[in-house]
């Protein structure tokens, strides 16, 4: 194809979008309707997986040592929960330092805890991180059997409870944007092909006159890729302006460190590329689905 | 040139349209086919440009066989062939300018040459100064000279015309006729399907008269022979 004969398809679909008017009012409201969706629900995946990763990386395991256990036996038991391959970090901690730990995290009620700096009832602790946080319990279990390990705390329910959230949250999130998408290409294909049934006459004209059917298909594809651009443009500006507000306001909740969002940037840009792409394909895939079985003429 | 050996073709809804065809037309013939409604004329001009494809039977044109030509080669074929119906069939949202200048957009040619010949052939079927105007504000023969002047515009070895007078009145009529032999003067063949007694008896020319499908009667400077 040469050059003049794409800048020709270029300015037909424009055209056609101009002469079209109500279907193009109605495919973009259709696209924009959808990628708005679209686009809170993956705010709303990333974030929440973000978070959840971070909760997870928060995740950790105390081994706690028998109080009688003798020096070298403490030694031999942090050397073999070193050798354990999934194993990221192992520290120790007497406990001295738990209770340093206990009281200032309490704050102010912190110093009901100080009576106990006498008689001190916690446990040396040995502070295990793993690679992926989901081997935490099978870590903890093995840890648990060892010699000289009273027992193993890494707030058992707390965690399984957590993974179980996070791997629902993201399959159910992962279905939603999928059946967003589709219903998306299934209105926009169904707009233009009201376009298009009008236009049927007009294409039989075209193969008349010797059009092949690239020809004919060209200014359509444009048009889809037009529409689903126009489509996103409106879904972007709401989702990077929200996510600006979001972020200008959350210092509330960011002071819980676990509740972090995703900073502005990159990630709202990374978010508008996404939903123009999204439109962008939906448009196409629309307009190219339509346009199909009218050229068998 | 047109030759056609023992054509038949049925429509998939049983209707037996032709029945066995012989025929050849050479270069730069004019050809009038005549008959009552129904007679098969539409179908005969349809297989030329493959529109329609045959039941049975050969069909070249153009030195081309069409019974073996791919899909992909029919745009090429009907770049060579002008093809003029009775509804004009112009693209309504385009205007007259961009209605002609299609036919050269779709074979690339430059927009310099496009122009030039766009604006040549309007001035030839007379409608220079209404080449902004959309096919609604002209009148019938205003748009049937705008379907000529698309059909000849990148000089076809052949026009096919499906009663192109249908719809006028006999002015226009004759106004069309005369461009028509201009082209064929030019050396492009014409075959028309029509039901004008009053033309083919007047301008006198090679009438293929058709019944039920089958050629009855193929004479030169023929006469239209039937009373309606
Ligand atoms: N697309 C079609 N499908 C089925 N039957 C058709 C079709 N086109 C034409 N016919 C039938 O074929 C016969 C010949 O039609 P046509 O070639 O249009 O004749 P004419 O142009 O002489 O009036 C008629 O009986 C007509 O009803
Ligand atoms: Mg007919």
């Amino acid at each position: 194809m040469k050059f003049r004969t794409l800048n020709r398809h270029f300015k037909e679909g424009t055209k056609n979008i101009w002469r079209n008017s109500w279907m193009t009012i109605a495919s973009v409201g259709a696209v924009t309707t959808t990628l708005i969706l679209v686009g809170v629900f993956l705010v709303l995946m990333l974030n929440l997986n973000h978070i959840a990763d971070n909760l997870e990386e928060d995740v950790q395991i105390k081994a706690l040592i028998e109080l009688t256990a003798e020096e070298s036996q403490v030694e031999e038991i942090g050397e073999k929960i070193e050798s354990i391959s999934e194993v990221e970090s192992v520290t120790y901690a007497t406990k001295e330092e738990e209770l340093e730990n206990l009281i200032d995290s309490m704050g102010e009620q912190g110093s009901v805890w100080e009576m106990y700096e006498q008689d001190n009832p916690l446990h040396d602790v040995y502070i295990i991180k793993t690679t992926d946080p989901l081997d935490t319990m099978n870590i903890a279990s093995e840890i648990e059997a060892y010699e000289g390990v009273d027992r193993v705390n890494y707030g058992q329910d707390y965690v399984q409870n957590l993974f179980k959230f996070n791997e629902y949250a993201r399959n159910v999130g992962l279905v939603l944007i999928f059946a967003l998408v589709f219903t998306a290409i299934f209105l926009i294909s169904n707009t233009i092909k009201i376009t298009i049934m009008a236009r049927k006459r007009e294409i039989g004209i075209m193969k008349l006159v010797g059009a092949t059917n690239a020809f004919i298909r060209w200014p359509f594809f444009i048009e889809g890729l037009l529409l689903g651009v126009l489509g996103s443009l409106i879904p972007v500006a709401v989702i990077v302006g929200g996510y600006y507000y979001l972020t200008q306001n959350m210092e509330i909740l960011s002071r819980f460190n676990f509740m972090q969002i995703l900073p502005f940037q990159p990630f709202a840009w990374q978010i508008a590329g996404l939903i123009i792409g999204i439109g962008a394909c939906i448009g196409v895939w629309g307009s190219v689905m339509s346009v199909r079985k009218f050229l068998k003429v | 040139m047109i030759e056609m050996q023992g054509v038949y073709k049925t429509y998939p809804n049983g209707v037996v349209a032709l029945n066995g065809l012989d025929v050849t037309i050479d270069q730069g013939e004019f050809v009038y086919i005549v008959g009552h409604s129904g007679a098969g004329k539409s179908t005969f001009t349809k297989l030329i440009f493959r529109e329609e494809q045959p039941s049975k039977g050969k069909i070249i044109v153009n030195n081309k066989d069409l019974s073996s030509m791919k899909w992909r080669h029919v745009p090429m074929l009907r770049r060579g062939i002008g093809v003029v119906y009775q509804d004009f069939r112009l693209l309504p949202r385009m205007t007259v300018y961009e209605n002609v200048a299609f036919a050269l957009e779709v074979i690339e040619e430059s927009p310099k040459t496009i122009r030039k010949r766009v604006m040549e052939v309007l001035d030839s079927v007379g409608l220079k100064n209404k080449a902004r105007f959309i096919p609604d504000e002209l009148s019938g023969g205003e748009q049937q000279r705008v379907a000529i002047a698309r059909a000849i515009v990148n000089h076809p070895g052949v026009l096919i015309a499906d009663e192109p007078t249908g719809n006028l009145d006999p002015d226009t009529s004759w106004e069309i006729m005369r461009i028509l032999e201009e082209i064929n003067a030019s050396g492009t063949t014409i075959i028309m399907a029509t039901h004008s007694k009053e033309i083919v008896n007047t301008i006198k020319k090679r009438v293929i008269a058709m019944e039920d499908g089958i050629i009855v009667r193929d004479e030169h400077r023929g006469e239209y022979g039937y009373e309606i």
